[in-house]
């Protein structure tokens, strides 16, 4: 894997190490920045510096006394939790079906799954809005969750069903053999195995949920389904002078602790995930 | 496991098989049970698809034939293709489309090489690779709502440490400097993911034949040419490809950053503000079918680039 570089002399160690520097300067910097202002003082918010001169909490006490922002992340943190795990349950079981069975449709599915995540959003925005207004689903979780179900599916069922490929189908045989009906092989035998594949599909369906803004602005109206990246957008001071940078960075850094905590545990698995889903696709 | 096994190994025992069929059906039983769990087990996900994404693809065809602004709507009418009229003939929806393109255009073409350079770092580097894996991935999991105000503030004259840097000029209210940031929040946003990808390419080329190569005497750069990109090229066309639809889509940013003004919209900007702002359904929607149609095409044309490598055209490897 080292290439064909050949030795690793302390050169080319110094080397790897700039390179090395400079990712990750170019991958925290905007990540650090926010986590600096977040803890400025309302003093000292303005000043343009990159490291706070004066350290403060007030910008998180801020934001944790309002309901504006708690009930956005309650929001936020039902609606993607509840939407991952339906998108993969949901997301499993097909993926099971196309990487195992052999039955018509298969190929009409995995297609409309394929123009589904490359569907553009915006498109559906404006009929949805109509329907779930008609359909009273306006402004409320299921509002939400249906659509980041939907859009969820695709990245599910390719991720899975890469890793299903992956899974040593003997042993289904041999469960076979041994008298079990095709859906108890996939219950004893595969579920177990497949459990890691499960488990990085339902952290990159989080991420995408956590993540979404179009639909959450477009298909929300209050804040009782508001979730936080919409909510981030609606801050505005206590007062008409205040600045709501201070508010807006502390609610910020609080959304990307999930995911810095995903990145730091999970980087093998993510990255598994994310690159079988599409290349083998 | 073992314990299923026995257990099943009994099931097993007290009902044989049903395998060999006595008379010639079409579909041996075995085949027609296996059928049906496929069918189940797809069940759930196709019908969600398709009732999120079918019916309201064909209502807002039907909601964009007709004159519907919420703010009237006793003043509903049928006018047929009188939207589309409006809208194409909008000097508003063509600066979005030109933005849209241009945006989408120059950020992936950077994000490719950058990318490239980035999978190239992550694949063959000889220390600290998992730190660089690792933060790479922050990029890419971080809200783009949260990167998007991190760029806001930093290029706020005052507040932020870029505007600073640079002279304190308002970048973010003039159309070019606007649209510059905006293309470079992308592109930090969106490099890590590009670069995942290719590495997953990268991965795909033999370390023999490059070696082989060399001994040869290729140049490190005529090995990437023409050993390693001819082997990657289904990755970076499917990179590409992804790139390029959710590049179309670019909403977020926008939002964050300019929220379309001074002629920053893109084609989803307008449309969000035609609909949630302007309440007009029949424009909005009008806009919703365009755009469907030009990423259907994006789509297309990759697709016949792809040729068989077409992931929807893949039934699941070989067997």
């Amino acid at each position: 894997m080292a290439g064909i570089g050949g030795a690793e002399t302390p050169a080319k160690k110094w080397g790897w190490g700039v390179l090395n520097t400079v990712v990750v300067i170019y991958a925290l910097i905007p990540v650090l920045w926010i986590v600096s202002l977040s803890f400025k003082s309302s003093k000292t918010l303005a000043d343009g510096n990159f490291i706070p001169r004066e350290w403060s909490l007030e910008n998180y006490q801020n934001i944790f006394s309002t309901s504006e922002f708690t009930r956005a992340l309650i929001n936020s943190i039902g609606i993607a939790i509840i939407a991952t795990a339906i998108a993969v349950v949901f997301g499993t079981m097909a993926a099971y079906a196309i990487a195992r069975l052999d039955f018509p449709g298969k190929n009409l599915l995995v297609g409309v799954s394929l123009l589904i995540a490359m569907f553009p959003q915006v498109s559906l925005v404006s009929p949805l809005f109509e329907i779930e207004r008609s359909l009273g689903l306006f402004d409320t979780w299921p509002g939400l969750i249906l659509p980041y179900i939907t859009f969820a599916l695709p990245l599910a069922i390719y991720t899975l069903s890469a890793f299903f490929r992956e899974i040593p189908w003997e042993l289904e045989k041999a469960a076979k053999m041994d008298g079990a009906t095709p859906g108890q092989a996939f219950r004893r035998v595969i579920a177990p195995l497949a459990a890691p594949g499960v488990f990085t599909t339902a952290i990159l369906v989080f991420i995408f949920c956590w993540n979404d803004f179009l639909f959450a602005i477009s298909l929300t109206s209050t804040e009782q389904s508001r979730t936080v990246p919409v909510a981030l957008s609606f801050f505005t001071g206590s007062s008409q002078f205040e600045d709501p940078a201070g508010s807006i960075a502390a609610a910020a850094v609080v959304i990307t602790i999930p995911i810095i905590i995903f990145v730091l545990f999970f980087q093998r698995r993510i990255v598994a995930g994310l690159t079988s889903g599409a290349v083998k696709g | 496991m073992s314990h299923a096994t026995t257990e099943d190994t009994a099931k097993a025992a007290a009902a044989p098989k049903p395998v060999a069929p006595k008379k010639k059906v079409a579909l041996s039983e075995g085949k027609r049970a296996e059928r049906k769990l496929g069918w189940l087990l797809c069940a759930p996900a196709a019908i969600t698809m398709i009732a999120v994404t079918g019916w309201p693809i064909l209502y807002s065809l039907l909601l964009s034939m007709q004159r519907f602004d919420l703010k009237f709507p006793d003043r509903t009418e049928w006018i047929w293709f009188d939207n589309y009229v409006t809208v194409l003939s909008s000097p508003y929806w063509w600066n979005a489309v030109w933005v849209t393109v241009v945006l989408t255009v120059v950020t992936v073409a950077i994000e490719l090489v950058l990318g490239m350079s980035l999978a190239l770092i992550m694949h063959r580097a000889l220390v600290g690779r998992g730190i660089v894996r690792t933060t790479t991935l922050i990029p890419y999991g971080i809200v783009t709502v949260v990167a998007a105000f991190s760029w806001r503030f930093a290029w706020t004259p005052g507040t932020g440490y870029l505007a600073e840097a640079l002279g304190g000029d308002p970048v973010l209210t003039e159309k070019i400097p606007a649209l510059m940031v905006v293309g470079l929040a992308e592109i930090w946003k969106t490099t890590p993911f590009m670069a995942l990808l290719l590495m997953a390419g990268l991965a795909l080329v033999p370390d023999d034949l490059l070696k082989a190569a060399a001994m040869d005497g290729a140049s490190g750069w005529q090995r990437f040419i023409k050993i390693t990109v001819p082997i990657m090229k289904p990755a970076i066309l499917v990179a590409l490809l992804f790139r390029t639809l959710d590049a179309f889509r670019i909403f977020d940013n926008l939002f964050v950053l300019t929220a379309g003004s001074q002629g920053t919209s893109s084609v989803s900007m307008l449309t969000y503000n035609n609909l949630i702002k302007g309440l007009n359904l029949g424009i909005g929607s009008t806009m919703s079918v365009l755009i469907f149609i030009m990423v259907a095409i994006i789509a297309f044309v990759f697709i016949k680039l792809f040729g068989t490598a077409a992931p929807g055209s893949d039934d699941g490897g070989k067997r």
